[in-house]
């Protein structure tokens, strides 16, 4: 990777220049260049993440404590990240299988033809249309007045909200957080299906294997760091979303993001700013864990399916 | 041999419109309910929403939220364009063991959820406040990290299939100045990486929520978020516009993918 | 080399954190500071009260935050102040709770666009006295001693009781609190907010706790109520707006007194019951900001607000407003208003500060529990 750059700038320089300080002063100029970027990123991404790294630790007065992170064993925030992870594992096995499931409908298809290029795209705008607008979609389709509920109850006579309202509360956040779940898998977990070459089927077959041998012993193990590296993907994606369930979820704060929202806008238990901070840390702690796993994930798999 | 393999496409073809249509009618039904649900009963819904003036006197906070965004998209996609390119150019040609920094720092925001970077921001938008003011515009330094994962890939992805050492020295040994080598020989030739990572940074800035809501600022989905608690049909109604206007513009941004690699092929 | 350009790195994302965070962004004076109306601490300071319209008037803005227009008539207060002095009102975040209007104060300190006056919780206010500017209105001698600050750095302006607000057509009467746990209220109460975030949805569990036999003191039994009412499928997880009370998806709301009957507006049948026995009464509370970019504007608001205008205005919104007692010994109440407000029977309740706070300790720890 360090390729060695003969840029004009040092062929330049006179010979007797050129030498450790010629090279010093192209080298200073050259990190210049990059310096708008390092200042930028510096003042808008790593600033506020030390204040919440370093405010999860400060007291009110500004001296450390250790109160702030005590405070996450109270039993309403610790339950808060066991529903998160809950929410998150669930909706990223259930994407996770069925966006497998629809990317190798996908592959089987003709490569370029239309089905898989319209079914690619719609997954890219799927996978984004999270937040605000996914949560209107679902109270307008399941909701309490919504199109299938109506029909439900008017045609069919079934009343699914018969045990309480479930939309708002953890079921529905599973329900409608699969929606941009599974168009991710499918973005995700494509490229390793498409490594898998047709002559390792064939190559199965002509020495006698079945479709469950082939499965079992040969894409199986091929795909499956892919497959779980997609799934880690999947959860911290649902662990972080914040704006569908804000939207949705109008009665308490199942999850931790909305949580965090509590402790820096609830006007009946003030003074919580440091604790949200400190549940931020928890936040990010998690993520950190998930995307450093999927990290070596991908490197397995772009051993074989590159 | 000839028999197995035409077993085989035939359960793979049952398999294929099976999975097809469960999973598509899954995914189409919450779009025909938003559909049905605004065009209920006698109301003018879509009508009001595509005459302006009227829509701008009957729901002003959802107007400022439209403007405010579009503002936010184009600013972001300028500033993003303006920060990633001419260092992504400058890092592959000077500083080529920066590169694996520059890379882990734009995939960064993915590690570092809207909700946590949002309660950090807090201080740093108390300077650009005093510096800059109150306005919903200032959202685009907060919204340039959020699309740095996705266009640095873009733009980084456009840049590896052309040989910019080559074309940066035989531009600077004709006497161009570094300026020109990157918008008159570079910048044409990843064009197209561009304008996906435009498309890319529009699209994740519309349908942003997290850090407007919290920095009290306003947005379209903080708008229509307001707007379903007096409007239930007007915010489905401005959702799935939404939803359409995106979707759209990923079409193209495909289109314009497949385009180029049916040109290069 | 790399090793070095690292340190560098972390050097400078040192160095800016520290700057960043120890000093905040110096605060702008501002050009009025001359006018004396930033630290008129009466009408009498600035020479009169037509000096002090006339200062307001040159100013010729307001910013006021966290208003919505169907809270209390304040669309039509807004309207009529404007209208009046010829001021326009900036009405910036209407959705916003009382700790939102505090940190937008504190995010726009010394921007054009910071909010000028407050209109806050009881809690938030008594927790950000710093930032009030101590100010008494024309009036302040008609308003009872424990509803202000002394030195007038906040002061109660209009309140009303929690109650029950119900769509007649589609659910009986409830006779007090009690009553919602019955059969015919399935899937249908709904509760204003939030108890650990809204201050209206934790008054509202503390009426439950009155109509539950729990006291000023004791919130546990509201707790337990709404913990049965979710068992019962009677607890409607929605957060009740007027969207949701005209499509009919929420038809019993737990809410303020003059929010509900606003609603009779727009759904006829919609009646509104205070809970006999269970009357829990709260003020909300107004301040102007210490740096408030318009002082002058922001008294004159204050004033009018107190004003017999601005106080029948609140009546017309179904509010009490907090000099109801002596406009009516002088005869200058809105008698028709005044008689149209919900009766209540029983003594109001109005919690002290120390019974908050116990009452919102229990909450924080057992609300997920009993309704998560």
């Amino acid at each position: 990777m360090a390729e060695k750059v003969i840029t004009p700038d040092l062929v330049a320089l006179r010979p007797g220049v050129r030498g450790h300080r010629g090279r010093g002063v192209a080298r200073t100029r050259s990190l210049l260049g990059v310096v708008p970027f390092f200042a930028y990123v510096t003042i808008f991404l790593i600033i506020p993440t030390l204040v919440v790294v370093i405010g999860a630790f400060a007291s009110d007065q500004g001296g450390f404590t250790l109160a702030n992170l005590a405070a996450l064993r109270e039993a309403y925030i610790l339950q808060a990240f066991g529903r998160s992870i809950l929410l998150s594992a669930v909706t990223a096995v259930i994407g996770a299988v069925f966006g497998a499931l629809l990317a190798y409908a996908l592959v089987t298809a003709k490569p370029g033809g239309l089905l898989r290029r319209a079914v690619t795209a719609a997954s890219g705008v799927l996978a984004q249309f999270g937040g605000v607008t996914l949560a209107f979609a679902f109270i307008a389709t399941i909701g309490l007045s919504g199109f299938v509920t109506v029909f439900l109850r008017d045609d069919l006579g079934i009343d699914p909200y018969a045990g309480g309202v479930w939309l708002f509360e953890l079921p529905g956040l599973i329900l409608v957080y699969t929606y941009f779940q599974i168009p991710l898998m499918v973005i995700v977990f494509l490229p390793a299906l498409d490594g898998i070459r047709p002559q390792w089927r064939e190559a199965a077959e002509s020495l006698g294997g079945t479709t469950w041998t082939y499965w079992i012993r040969v894409a199986g193990p091929l795909l499956l760091p892919s497959f779980l590296g997609s799934t880690l993907l999947l959860f911290a994606n649902a662990f972080s979303a914040y704006a569908t369930a804000a939207a949705l979820v109008s009665q308490g704060n199942p999850i931790i993001p909305l949580q965090i929202r509590g402790a820096l806008t609830s006007e009946v238990l003030l003074g919580q700013q440091n604790l949200g901070k400190a549940m931020a840390l928890g936040m990010v702690v998690v993520v950190a864990v998930v995307m450093t796993l999927y990290a070596l994930l991908q490197r397995r798999t772009a051993r074989w399916l590159a | 041999m000839a028999g197995v393999i035409a077993r085989r496409r035939r359960r793979q073809r049952v398999l294929r419109w099976v999975v097809l249509a469960v999973l598509g009618a899954f995914f189409v039904l919450p779009l025909v309910a938003m559909v049905e649900f605004t065009t209920r009963g006698d109301q003018d819904t879509w009508r009001l929403l595509v005459d302006w003036p009227l829509l701008s006197q009957t729901y002003p906070a959802l107007a400022d939220g439209i403007v405010a965004s579009l503002g936010q998209a184009g600013l972001t996609a300028l500033l993003m364009l303006v920060l990633l390119v001419p260092t992504a150019i400058w890092v592959r040609l000077r500083l080529p063991g920066l590169r694996r920094l520059v890379e882990f720092i734009c995939l960064l925001p993915l590690t570092i959820p809207a909700i946590v970077l949002v309660v950090g921001l807090a201080p740093v938008y108390a300077w650009v406040n005093y510096l800059l003011g109150g306005s919903a515009l200032t959202l685009t330094f907060a919204y340039t990290v959020l699309v740095l994962p996705f266009a640095y890939r873009a733009i980084d992805a456009g840049l590896s299939a052309i040989d910019v050492p080559t074309l940066a020295e035989a531009a600077r040994s004709l006497g161009a100045g570094w300026g020109t080598v990157i918008w008159r020989v570079v910048l044409p030739n990843i064009r197209s990486a561009v304008l996906s990572a435009a498309f890319l940074t529009v699209a994740l800035v519309l349908g942003e929520f997290t850090i407007a809501s919290l920095l009290n600022r306003t947005n379209l989905q903080v708008a229509i978020n307001f707007l379903g608690k007096s409007s239930a049909t007007m915010s489905v109604a401005v959702s799935l516009a939404t939803l359409l206007l995106v979707f759209v513009l990923l079409l193209l941004l495909s289109l314009l993918g497949a385009r180029r690699r049916g040109a290069g092929s | 080399m790399p090793t070095l350009t690292r340190a560098a790195a972390a050097l400078l994302a040192a160095a800016t954190f520290t700057a960043l965070t120890a000093c905040s962004p110096p605060e702008d004076k501002g050009d009025d500071a001359g006018s004396g109306a930033a630290t008129a601490a009466s009408a009498a300071d600035l020479g009169g009260l037509d000096a002090l319209v006339a200062a307001a008037k040159k100013e010729g803005q307001l910013n006021v935050i966290a208003l919505p227009p169907d809270w209390a008539n304040y669309g039509e207060i807004i309207k009529t102040f404007g209208d009046k002095y010829g001021i326009k009102v900036n009405s910036a975040q209407p959705d916003a709770s009382s700790q939102d209007e505090i940190n937008a104060a504190d995010q726009l300190k010394g921007q054009d666009s910071a909010p000028d006056v407050f209109d806050l919780g009881g809690a938030v206010a008594t927790a950000n006295v710093a930032k009030f500017a101590p100010y008494k209105v024309t009036t302040w001698g008609d308003i009872p001693d424990n509803l202000k600050d002394a030195a007038g750095t906040w002061v109660n302006d209009y309140g009303g009781y929690m109650s029950i607000g119900y769509d007649s057509a589609k659910v009986p009467e409830p006779a007090g609190v009690a009553d919602l746990l019955k059969a015919e209220y399935k899937g249908k109460v709904a509760l204003n907010g939030d108890p650990t975030q809204a201050g209206a949805a934790f008054s509202g569990v503390v009426m439950a706790s009155l109509g539950s036999g729990g006291s000023a003191d004791d919130i546990a039994p509201g707790v337990e109520f709404f913990k049965k009412l979710k068992a019962a499928g009677n607890f409607l997880p929605v957060d009740p707006t007027p969207a949701t009370i005209e499509s009919g998806q929420t038809p019993v709301v737990i809410d303020w007194d003059y929010l509900n009957v606003a609603q009779a507006a727009k759904t006829p049948t919609w009646k509104t019951v205070v809970p006999a026995n269970a009357v829990v009464g709260s003020y909300y509370v107004q301040a102007i900001s210490k740096d408030a970019p318009h002082p002058a504007a922001a008294r004159l608001w204050q004033e009018f607000l107190f004003s017999d205008e601005g106080q029948n205005l609140w009546l017309k919104g179904g509010a009490r407003p907090v000099r109801a007692e002596a406009m009516d010994k002088a005869g200058t109440i809105d008698k028709t208003a005044f008689g149209a407000l919900p009766a209540a029977e029983g003594t109001p309740v109005f919690q002290t500060q120390e019974q908050t706070d116990k009452a919102k300790q229990y909450l924080a720890a057992n609300w997920a529990k009993a309704v998560g």
